[in-house]
């Protein structure tokens, strides 16, 4: 087994114990590659299906051709797909940087989604490289009332053993892909040809790195127009993953914050 | 940018732990260590330096870690974060746990899967509390390579005599854990003393630098050649096909193997290894998430695993178990839990607190209670007769969790075995409990230990036993011989050559064996022992100071030889079952020796293995030594 074959079993592993023991059960599906990646793994773990529904929490500015990929891939894939609204930013907390402000809303968005559907567990594609709070997570990640983050009350896990409350109220994040790189998840994306959103290639010498809102996330120089060049171009790059994205660089706690409200 | 070279497969990334006492500079050496090769991105460094210039401090490693707003402000580490580090081609995956005593829970999820462990010490300060706690937790998570980080040398004025003085204190508290140190790098991480370069300021140090010794970290054992263990995670029926899921923790599956399916035993073949978007699958491995169909159709429950008949776990309703307790409340005897193993789940009641472990100077001791945060040894009582491997170090299953009502996982038990073979031994040493290893090792010069040959039959392994222990004893050292023929005259002369009987000879030789190495003898085991199973049941009984040693003769030399007209016998139908001629020999594929005969003199291969039984059991220096 190479290291993708790990990260993938790994990953298949924790996806079949969310199933067995989180129900209702959904993932989020925000059309990016990291969640590409998971409802491809999800579908290597039940052999070809989605046995829960997926979740769109809509800002209503992302990319028109986010929009066209969502509504061809829901049919190739026989994905049941449950889409969520957001609240205007006038109704987030107006101390917040205003990147961080307009990410609130997805914040907000899927606290309505996750109790209207009264789930158990949230399937999320978040990963330990991409940002530092990040990196505190837990592969099963409980959340109290209110949807907050405990960040200093955290659950021990190890060998493989999950922390699955139950009471009402609480819910648990779910993290499958918390021990991938983004380079480990650009080899997959070319070992097994899963489709993308072509904003991830290059148009006219810049590519986005990593997919938000379209008025707060830009894109960064490139040439690379296929995933190869892309695997190429993060080998010698220095620079991180979501340089892109304003709301994490507003101020020094503003990601933190958004984190222990909710965000992803 | 027009040809971009596929990349090659990767190797997946070793996960290395790095602990400590509070304070010690376990953050700041990550944080060098990232610099110093040349890992961070260029984000991240301008990050660092302006929050460290907004606290009004020289530039201060540990924020690269300590990302979290409350960690910045005073300055501890609050949960274990996972950085990715390269070296050469080889990827890594460092850990840094926090050295607080009541984030021991972040602690140990950190650290529960590493693979090997940087302890870092104050060389000034030497052991406190949090270096003996962390390192007792090496010891019952099983991690065998131990990196000690003398840190802060500088302070020392990098004086040799002073830094050794305080690597001695290390060593004695590290033999008391029966963790042997595999290196002591001095350095200073602040400073960048042999961290990724070596110092100029300590040219009377000819051991690595921390980078070379991460690289001399071995790759993981290989978990597939043991037999076969895959829990049942869960039972899916899509269409009208009834599919079986898990990981296989041990061995490997093919089509058309027949296994045992938990605990009521029926019995059926793997009819089918089901998958999607990948190559059709006939076998699969150690690690791998597996999606089987079986035949005929039984349907086993989530927690049953499957395994060979002839391999089957230990069965048991009382069993042992070594404990790290995570709650900040005693644990006494007689509460409940559930005992998460693999995907099982099972009802546990604590029978008895069999020893506690005592921090201040690492004795065990009687006790009625677990204290908070505390390791014991402990027997549950489970509610029916549950199936289980004892926990060995390489592997993942053999270890539980005990969670409470609220699913919250209170303490980790790597299991010991049955608990009714435990009265047993301690019948045969009535002194067990007052003796330590240690005590006994220092009694006469020397560790005991196993020294397990294999090999064919006609391979040497007698008589290199036998030139091996004349050289051994003549140092003074108390050894002795078990071999093949010596034990079929007596202890096992009831046994016959069927697969059974082989399995009890090897499983009588390692019970005598251990009691002996436990009373602090060297013994050399001489026994063909031919299959991969059976020399892992070895290892198991033994336990700690298990080496397996291959005595690799190609067969034609020993058919040659054929001292006992063995072979000749055999091929002339004499002897059925013959290993080499009509039974397999599977060699070992990680011997922790290999001897190959041909082309030196018995002699000459007896001396090479007095030399390395010599160095494994020595007292002194063996913590300078690399191991191979």
């Amino acid at each position: 087994m190479d290291d993708l074959d790990q990260l993938e079993a790994q990953s298949i592993f924790i996806l079949r114990e969310a199933y067995r023991k989180l129900k209702p059960l959904a993932m989020l599906w925000s059309l990016g590659k990291d969640s590409n990646v998971m409802v491809w793994l999800a579908r290597k773990a039940f052999l070809g299906r989605v046995p829960f529904p997926v979740m769109h929490v809509d800002t209503g500015k992302k990319f028109p051709e986010m929009y066209q990929f969502r509504d061809e891939y829901t049919k190739k894939w026989n994905l049941d797909l449950l889409l969520g609204d957001c609240p205007p930013v006038e109704e987030i907390d107006p101390t917040l940087p205003p990147a961080a402000r307009s990410a609130a809303r997805k914040t907000a968005g899927l606290a309505a989604m996750i109790d209207k559907y009264k789930l158990a567990g949230v399937i999320a594609g978040i990963r330990r490289d991409e940002q530092a709070t990040r990196a505190k997570e837990r592969v099963f990640s409980p959340r109290g009332s209110g949807h907050k983050w405990d960040v200093r009350n955290q659950p021990p896990e190890f060998w493989d053993q999950y922390a699955t409350p139950h009471e009402p109220g609480m819910h648990v994040r779910v993290h499958p892909l918390l021990s991938w790189r983004e380079i480990d998840i650009w080899r997959y994306i070319e070992r097994e040809g899963i489709p993308l959103v072509d904003l991830y290639f290059a148009r006219d010498g810049k590519r986005y790195r990593s997919l938000g809102d379209q008025d707060i996330t830009s894109p960064v120089e490139s040439n690379a127009t296929t995933v190869a060049e892309v695997i190429a171009e993060l080998e010698t790059s220095r620079t991180s993953e979501r340089a892109g994205r304003a709301m994490d660089h507003e101020s020094e706690d503003a990601f933190e914050r958004l984190r222990v409200a909710g965000y992803l | 940018m027009n040809t971009v070279p596929t990349p090659a497969p990767q190797e997946a990334a070793t996960p290395i732990v790095i602990v400590g006492h509070v304070d010690h500079g376990k953050s700041t050496l990550i944080g060098r260590l990232l610099y110093d090769t040349d890992s961070l991105p260029d984000g991240r460094v301008a990050q660092i330096i302006e929050s460290s210039k907004k606290r009004g401090l020289a530039v201060e490693w540990s924020f690269l870690l300590d990302s979290l707003q409350i960690e910045r402000d005073q300055g501890v580490t609050v949960d274990s974060t996972r950085i990715p580090f390269r070296l050469g081609k080889r990827q890594f995956v460092i850990v840094d746990a926090p050295g607080h005593r009541q984030f021991l829970r972040n602690m140990i999820t950190g650290a529960a899967d590493a693979e090997a462990a940087v302890l870092v010490v104050d060389a000034n300060e030497g052991a406190q509390e949090q270096t003996r706690r962390h390192a007792m937790l090496l010891r019952l998570i099983g991690i065998r390579h131990v990196i000690v980080l003398m840190n802060k040398v500088d302070i020392l004025d990098y004086d040799q005599k002073k830094i050794e003085a305080a690597e001695r204190d290390i060593t004695t508290l590290l033999h008391q854990l029966e963790i042997e140190p595999t290196v002591f790098v001095p350095a200073s991480a602040r400073e960048g003393d042999n961290m990724a370069s070596r110092s100029d300021k300590m040219p009377w140090y000819k051991g690595p630098t921390l980078t070379e010794a991460l690289a001399a970290v071995p790759a993981p054992s290989s978990r597939a050649d043991l037999p076969l263990r895959l829990p049942v995670q869960d039972v899916y029926r899509f269409d009208t096909k009834r599919v079986v899921v898990g990981r296989i923790e041990r061995g490997r599956i093919r089509v058309g193997d027949e296994v045992v399916i938990g605990t009521h035993g029926a019995r059926a073949r793997i009819a089918t290894i089901e998958s999607w978007h990948t190559a059709p699958q006939v076998a699969a491995i150690a690690g791998q998430s597996v999606a089987v169909t079986l035949e005929p159709d039984v349907i086993p429950d989530r927690g049953d695993f499957l395994f060979p008949a002839d391999h089957a776990p230990l069965r048991a309703a009382r069993i042992r178990t070594r404990l790290f307790w995570l709650r900040q409340e005693p644990l006494r005897v007689g509460e409940s839990f559930r005992l998460r193993l693999a995907t099982a789940e099972h009802q546990v009641t604590v029978a008895a607190i069999d020893s506690v472990v005592r921090l201040e100077d690492l004795t065990e001791h009687p006790a009625a209670e677990v204290p908070p945060e505390g390791f014991a040894e402990i027997t549950l009582a489970v509610s029916e007769t549950m199936l289980f491997d004892p926990f060995l170090p390489g592997t993942a299953d053999g270890r539980g969790v005990l969670v409470d009502r609220n699913q919250q996982i209170v303490g980790g038990a790597p299991l010991i075995g049955v608990a009714e073979s435990v009265a047993g031994r301690n019948a045969i040493h009535p002194t067990g409990s007052a003796v330590s290893p240690w005590d006994r090792a220092r009694a006469k010069g020397h560790r005991g230990g196993v020294f397990w040959m294999t090999g064919l039959p006609g391979a040497g392994k007698s008589t290199l036993a036998r030139g091996a222990e004349n050289r051994l004893f003549a140092r003074g050292i108390d050894v002795s011989v078990l071999d093949g023929d010596t034990l079929r005259a007596g202890l096992c002369s009831d046994l016959g050559f069927s697969d059974a009987d082989r399995r009890e000879n090897v499983r009588r030789a390692a019970a005598v064996a251990r009691i002996l190495a436990e009373s602090g003898q060297v013994v050399i085991v001489a026994l063909i022992s031919p299959t991969v199973a059976d020399r892992e049941l070895a290892r198991q009984i033994v336990g700690e100071g298990f080496h397996e040693i291959f005595i690799d003769t190609p067969q034609a030399t020993c058919e040659q030889r054929d001292p006992k007209g063995l072979y000749a016998a055999a091929r002339a139908g004499r002897i059925e079952g013959f290993t080499g001629i009509d039974a397999p020999y599977e060699a070992p594929a990680n011997p922790a020796l290999r001897l190959e005969t041909a082309g030196a003199t018995s002699d000459e291969t007896a001396a090479r293995l007095a030399t390395y039984i010599g160095d494994a059991i020595r007292l002194d220096d063996g913590a300078r030594r690399q191991q191979s």
